[in-house]
């Protein structure tokens, strides 16, 4: 277990240079950036999960993630904004809008699991599509311009003063949430999922009720973007429509891809580029607001050139040197090619 | 939770098989009654329960109460559905024979809208500060923007094809994965090229009328009629083009099974190229007519990828029948949750979406008139 692999060497590091990130960063780093590439990060890995693990590319993420925040937004505030203003304890607040969306994955997962491959993407798409109308029709929840003064728990917040503060709350749960989705992957229901993603038709006579197991998995996944929309509401106040729009769907898918859509690790690595890109991309004068043409371009690049994202690259790099990674590797979604519709 | 149940201990085989086939009718008679009660009771609503006063106040009241507004409510649903079936149906027809989700469908219809609103304001001027108004546009400067648009949109979804797609041919969440990436670009081309304003393209000036339909007096928007008689219009030559023609017929064919019509000395790459071609037209055209109707603007191109999914899914993929039945169930679901919920909730008619979609995947999962492959 303690063999030393260029794997765990960079994993210590990059959680060291994290934990001390605040010494030696500006605040602006820290508390905008970083905190934004966590939460993100803690949405794609929900997404990477279901994906590595389950053989379900799910676009419904941000929907869930949407309906998180939108719940701690709705409970939280009291007065002065859309909703329903029932100026709760922050922390009811996320007890009830992660109930609530575990509730919908629950309902959302039910729907899609007799599905895999690009039926599931088309399905879960249509859930973020819908959830985003939603919210932006329905004025007694949210409405256009959605809610504001959003406020963290009184030892979190307030965040404008105290970044640092969500900075490690944010560290704390992202790294809970990938010790949790690894030991996931090995108990028997992690095993039994990647059973299911490789051989749905073989495990359903071994006796495995499939779709239980995929709508446990997609409950499960909303848990960890229902997380993730918690504490993007903490570290923005605000949300609305905008913020689970069409473009934030996509934005997590490339995050994920732009990763690697095969290891859980990948959803912090692509979340880390995304941000810095998004942030220093305004900069150079021929792209200056056009971030998403250039997003796009290198998601596309990365799609046809490979699938393993950043990370893929890393274990190609990894592999071709002599210090070789041993063992079971994860299959690659992309790679496994064509994923059939189960019946 | 991971393993069935062994067989009962003290069951003979044939009373548990007994036991389950009962289960099993019992749970079905209670599904029907469920999907029984959610179509009936909102027709009964819409039929003779909605009032017109009170807290549970909708616009019109019941269709007993008021049938010409429900008949309007009626032939709206209709007419949107023939847009959505324009739309879809390019988006089915790609998806049956290649395996590709075209997610720059959405894409592809905004920017089609685009490229006429362009040309005509170039033919026309720009007009005032609401844009063209239809007494200034006659027929050719509508027609015209219509064609260049969609041959536009066919042009660059051949290109993508051929750039991008080809080369990944049955990887096909990986080419789900390429349009994604094109729409990012596209949307993000087009939100720098086009604005953030919403735009429409103007009706030809003879086509922007009423039409007196001699049935209870209603007057009816003629582009309604004619976005409907496209839609029939289109429904017909498709149809005929894939049941009469040679190429129809590979394609049919190459629905089935793509191995062996290849293997039969079939050129299907060229059929691919043809469908692909076609497929994205029609995102294009319904761009020109959706931006007419309604209109362009940043954020369309998600609604209109959503109309085209929500049509498939529950059509079932690669059909057109089905498309047409989806488009339809579309159509009129939306337009009647808008027109009969009380007036104060409207805006939960998106909801009235997701319950349709709901229904069918838990009804049929692969559409009502999907195949498993």
């Amino acid at each position: 277990m303690s063999r030393v692999t260029p794997d765990r060497v960079v994993g210590v590091a990059a959680l060291v240079l994290a934990v001390l990130a605040p010494l030696y960063l500006s605040s602006y780093w820290v508390g905008t950036l970083l905190t934004q590439m966590l939460f993100l990060g803690i949405v794609a890995a929900s997404l990477i999960f279901l994906s590595a693990y389950g053989g379900m590319v799910s676009l419904g993420q941000v929907a869930i993630y949407g309906i998180a925040g939108f719940v701690v937004g709705n409970v939280t505030t009291n007065g002065n904004t859309k909703g329903l203003n029932l100026g709760w304890n922050p922390w009811w607040g996320v007890v009830l809008g992660l109930a609530i969306a575990v509730a919908a994955a629950l309902l959302f997962g039910a729907l899609a699991s007799r599905s895999v491959g690009i039926y599931f993407l088309m399905i879960t798409l249509t859930y973020s599509v819908i959830a985003n109308l939603t919210f932006g029709q329905v004025t007694d929840v949210s409405g256009f311009g959605g809610i504001s003064g959003i406020p963290a728990p009184k030892h979190i917040g307030p965040v404008d003063a105290h970044s640092n503060r969500l900075y490690y709350v944010a560290l704390g749960v992202a790294l809970a949430v990938y010790i949790l989705l690894r030991y996931i992957s090995r108990t028997p229901f992690g095993l039994t999922l990647q059973g299911l993603r490789d051989d749905p038709v073989r495990m359903s006579s071994l006796g495995y009720n499939v779709m239980l197991h995929r709508t446990i998995a997609f409950a499960f996944a909303g848990f960890v973007a229902g997380v993730g929309g918690v504490l993007f509401v903490w570290w923005n106040g605000h949300i609305d429509p905008a913020s689970i729009d069409l473009s934030a769907t996509i934005d997590v898918l490339v995050i994920a891809v732009v990763g690697g859509l095969y290891r859980i690790e990948g959803a912090w690595v692509g979340a880390l580029f995304f941000v810095v890109i998004n942030n220093y991309s305004q900069q150079i004068s021929f792209i200056g607001p056009r971030f998403h043409t250039l997003i796009g371009a290198i998601f596309l690049v990365i799609v046809l050139v490979s699938p393993g994202g950043l990370v893929g690259l890393w274990d190609r790099a990894v592999a071709l040197s002599p210090f070789r990674r041993r063992g079971p590797t994860d299959r690659n979604p992309i790679e496994a090619g064509q994923v059939e519709p189960s019946v | 939770m991971t393993q069935a149940a062994a067989p009962t201990p003290g069951l003979a085989g044939s009373d548990r098989a007994r036991i389950l086939a009962l289960r099993r009718r019992v749970l079905q008679a209670l599904g029907l009654l469920v999907l029984g009660a959610i179509v009936v009771i909102p027709a009964v609503w819409v039929l003779f329960l909605a009032p017109t006063t009170g807290k549970w106040a909708t616009s019109f009241g019941s269709a007993v109460h008021d049938p010409k507004d429900f008949l309007i409510t009626l032939l709206n649903g209709i007419t949107a559905a023939a847009l959505y079936f324009v739309v879809a149906s390019g988006f089915t027809l790609i998806f049956g024979l290649m395996r590709v989700v075209n997610m720059a469908h959405g894409a592809f219809f905004l920017f089609g809208g685009y490229v006429a609103l362009k040309l005509q304001r170039h033919m026309v001027g720009e007009g005032g500060s609401f844009g063209l108004s239809s007494s200034q546009v006659n027929l050719t400067h509508w027609i015209v923007p219509a064609l260049v648009g969609t041959v536009a949109i066919a042009a660059m979804g051949l290109a993508m094809q051929q750039l991008f797609l080809r080369w990944n041919q049955g990887q096909d969440l990986r080419q789900a994965l390429i349009t994604i990436a094109v729409s990012i670009i596209l949307a993000d081309q087009m939100l720098a090229h086009f604005g953030g304003v919403a735009e429409d393209i103007a009706w030809p000036r003879n086509w922007d009328t009423f039409v007196n339909l001699r049935v209870k007096g209603i007057q009816y928007t003629e582009t309604r009629l004619v976005i409907l008689a496209i839609a029939v219009g289109i429904g017909v030559l498709l149809w005929l083009w894939l049941k009469k023609t040679r190429t129809g017929m590979v394609i049919r064919a190459g629905v089935d099974d793509r191995a062996m019509v290849s293997a039969l000395g079939v050129n299907i790459q060229l059929t691919f190229a043809i469908a692909f071609a076609i497929g994205s037209a029609l995102a294009g055209l319904g761009g020109v007519i959706g931006g007419s109707f309604a209109s362009l603007a940043p954020g369309v191109d998600a609604n209109w990828l959503l109309y085209s999914l929500v049509v498939v899914i529950i059509g079932g993929m690669g059909s057109l029948g089905g498309a047409a039945i989806g488009a339809l169930l579309l159509g009129i679901t939306t337009n009647f949750a808008a027109a009969y919920l009380p007036s104060n909730y409207t805006y939960y008619s998106i909801i009235f979406t997701f319950v349709l979609v709901a229904i069918v995947l838990a009804v049929r999962p692969l559409g009502l008139f999907g195949r498993p492959e």
